[in-house]
């Protein structure tokens, strides 16, 4: 690639196109390989089409528009048994994304609390956090998916004893039932003035750091921003008549219903997926925070900031650099492990579609071909974003 | 080459000439003999050789590979000692002896109801015979025969006897547990929804997790054929606070397939079956078996291979039945063995009695 883009700067390729020409034969190479890798796609394919021709195994992803016919427990689209394959596979993987992006979240605060707890000067705590590390990952995730599901499960009543800690939260072993809110037109308004709260407070803060920087004089911007959060929605909120209401949960023949719910599978497969994963992150934190030289810390003591400062402005920032790409592989293998979800009857991608769809349909290659489509685009995607984020937070050469 | 376009023809006939050179066969005769095939149009014994000789290879192996089920006591469930037991694996064990004249020359390949169908059209097994519901879409899109059916049974609900549950509909709004990838998931749909009634479904992946989770009170009920909810109530903490309901919601003839595409290897399955079920109806048992080698009664001459050449016909020996039912005993045995009334299960014959005694099972005669 270099060699290519840098030819201007070189006498033009005095050698003939022919063999001896290095250009010419890494161009064959690279083609001859390229139509072979082709060629076997191609070939595999084909013969995969022959066979199931010849054994009467439908093919084609028509298949996505006929009606799925069965019911899915968590749906956060609407759908019903006489929606369509495409929709089961839609639920899926929204049900898989909202674990994940739950799970990246927990675990990665979990593992920098981990991680930062392990370096601690305080002995007991220290060691607690180590124990923490070795119990959770060298458990396989498989147990502890069903150790979380079945523990969550056990205590809780059945839903005609259901706690009742707080008024319209009731918590059994059908799930955690919240009010639902329900939001009246008024709400646009008060959207509108959150946001315009936030901006401006972001605005504010960086406005007063400026200042501070060139004139060190201090303005009181957080306090500021805080007032500014809490007054301006909260007037439009009154001015609007508190477009909003709760929808309770009401008792029916076997089960509440109404509300929003938090199935057990849900809160297991999270928790399952963010202490086992908070463990390898923890240990990724304390190994970028132990490369971080004394040096930097001392001179930071030595500067007078604080120990928590020194950490915030110091050591975390270098520490970052050793740390996202290890902290990638941690995040694509918690997307990647969400797929166990079926063990604990999560509705996932993987449960609902290469589960439930291929059974029905038979289509083994199709639905494992979208699957698989998925899962790369996801990890791609993650991948994208945290290179992107890398090279942010990587040392600036100048 | 003054061109990259010489360049390219170069590496595209180096790419063609590599991968020509680690084919497992020559593409080109392939292509030809495609071409013959379709030509003569009734190029039936090509197709049949490409489809795959069953028979032979299981021959040439030395032992049948049979999918069961992970454990479902009274169809295949394995003991301490890693024995199979139940009818779906003395159908396997028939079918072995028939073939090989030796009941212990096959494998048992535990499936899960999610991975079953891929394992008999990948040709990972010979046979499934894993409590599997014939249904058409089964038959006719999965690329798979049904060879007939081994237990006549239909989807029902187990629930705990205190939850003041007595018909399938009281269900309406509870929770029903059941296993991913099943017929079971289908019917369940299909009966609340023709009745407009709302319920929530969990499907796992194994049945002894569902199981458990009914157990731990998660969910309402727990659904499956009768025959495996029986099976699943010893499986409880306390069997007796649960009852199974006598509503059944479907029809589930189950019963073993192979792929299609092979009819020798089809009429061998079914045959062998039909034979079990000829044996009972004619009295023949496992313990009478030699007395009956001497029977006058033509039926019976035909079945134990005395008269005739039905075995040679599928491509075994002609007393490929004697060999069947010496091994297991007769339908009747198998079941009374395996889900009968002197077992832990303690299911009736009901369905499965012979059509003579007031069942369905009714099996096409030898001759």
């Amino acid at each position: 690639m270099g060699q290519g883009h840098s030819k201007g700067a070189r006498p033009r390729s005095a050698a003939p196109l022919g063999w001896n020409n290095p250009r010419v034969r890494s161009f064959v190479y690279q083609a001859s390989v390229l139509i072979a890798v082709i060629s076997v796609v191609w070939f595999f394919a084909a013969t995969a089409q022959e066979n199931l021709e010849r054994l009467n195994i439908s093919s084609g992803f028509g298949f996505l528009d006929n009606t799925a016919g069965f019911g899915i427990i968590q749906t956060l689209v609407p759908y019903s048994e006489q929606s369509s394959y495409g929709r089961a596979f839609i639920v899926g993987l929204l049900n898989t994304l909202v674990v994940a992006v739950i799970g990246i979240v927990l675990a990665t605060l979990l593992g920098f609390l981990i991680g930062v707890l392990r370096l601690s000067n305080n002995w007991l705590i220290a060691k607690l956090a180590a124990a923490y590390v070795e119990i959770m990952r060298n458990i396989p995730l498989l147990l502890h998916l069903f150790f979380w599901y079945f523990a969550v499960l056990r205590p809780l009543p059945g839903p005609a004893d259901s706690l009742n800690p707080l008024p319209g939260v009731l918590l059994n072993n059908r799930g955690l039932i919240l009010p639902a809110p329900i939001f009246d037109a008024g709400i646009i308004a008060f959207l509108v003035a959150f946001a315009v709260a936030l901006i401006g407070g972001v605005f504010l803060v960086r406005w007063s750091r400026k200042r501070q920087r060139d004139t060190g004089q201090l303005f009181p911007a957080w306090r500021v921003f805080a007032a500014l959060i809490v007054f301006l929605p909260g007037l439009t909120w009154l001015v609007a008549g508190a477009p909003f209401h709760l929808d309770f949960a009401v008792e029916g023949a076997f089960d509440y219903t109404g509300g929003m719910r938090l199935l057990p599978e849900f809160v297991a497969l999270v928790l399952g997926l963010t202490l086992y994963t908070a463990a390898f992150i923890g240990e990724i934190v304390r190994a970028g925070i132990q490369s971080v030289g004394r040096g930097q810390r001392e001179a930071a003591a030595s500067l007078g900031l604080k120990e928590g400062t020194t950490l915030r402005l110091v050591v975390i920032p270098q520490a970052l650099r050793l740390i996202i790409p290890p902290l990638t592989s941690q995040i694509l293998n918690l997307t990647k492990n969400s797929s166990l979800a079926v063990a604990i009857a999560y509705p996932d991608l993987v449960a609902v579609f290469s589960g439930t769809v291929l059974n029905q349909t038979g289509q083994a290659i199709e639905v494992i071909t979208i699957t698989m489509a998925v899962y790369l685009t996801l990890s791609l995607l993650t991948s994208l974003a945290m290179n992107w984020y890398n090279a942010r937070v990587a040392l600036q050469e100048r | 080459m003054k061109n990259p376009l010489v360049a390219l023809i170069v590496g595209i006939l180096i790419g063609a000439g590599g991968l020509y050179f680690f084919l497992p066969y020559d593409p080109l005769l392939l292509i030809s003999q495609n071409a013959q095939v379709a030509s003569t149009q009734g190029g039936e014994g090509e197709d049949r050789a490409s489809a795959g000789d069953t028979l032979q290879r299981v021959r040439n192996r030395g032992f049948l590979q049979c999918g069961v089920s992970q454990g479902l006591p009274g169809f295949s469930s394995p003991d301490e000692q890693g024995n199979w037991s139940g009818i779906d694996v003395d159908f396997c064990r028939a079918l072995a002896a028939a073939i090989f004249h030796d009941p212990a020359k096959v494998r048992f390949r535990p499936l899960s109801a999610k991975d079953r169908f891929t394992a008999l059209q990948s040709g990972e097994i010979d046979i499934l015979s894993r409590n599997t519901t014939w249904t058409m879409s089964r038959d006719t899109q999965l690329g798979f025969d049904f060879i007939g059916v081994t237990y006549y049974d239909g989807q029902s609900f187990i629930v705990r006897k205190d939850a003041g549950i007595d018909t399938a509909k009281d269900l309406a709004g509870g929770t029903i547990c059941t296993e991913t990838g099943t017929t079971t998931e289908l019917n369940l749909a299909d009966f609340f929804r023709s009745r407009g009634l709302s319920y929530k479904v969990l499907s796992f992946e194994k049945n002894d997790e569902a199981v458990v989770a009914y157990d731990r009170g998660r969910c309402d009920a727990y659904t499956t054929d009768a025959s495996g909810l029986y099976a699943q109530r010893l499986k409880l903490t306390n069997p007796d606070a649960n009852k199974v309901l006598d509503d059944v919601i479907s029809k589930e003839p189950l019963g073993p397939a192979v792929r299609q595409g092979d009819p020798q290897w089809e009429d061998i399955g079914r045959w062998t079956l039909n034979a079990l079920l000829n044996a009972e109806e004619l009295g023949v048992t496992s313990a009478n078996l030699d007395d009956m080698l001497e029977s006058d009664n033509p039926r019976v001459k035909r079945l134990l291979g005395r008269e005739g050449a039905y075995g040679e016909a599928i491509g075994l020996a002609p007393d490929w039945a004697v060999h069947a039912i010496r091994a297991t005993g007769n339908y009747g045995e198998m079941f009374e063995r395996n889900v009968g009334t002197q077992t832990p299960l303690g299911i009736k014959r009901g369905l499965n009695a012979l059509w003579t005694d007031g069942g369905v099972q009714y099996a096409p005669p030898v001759r």
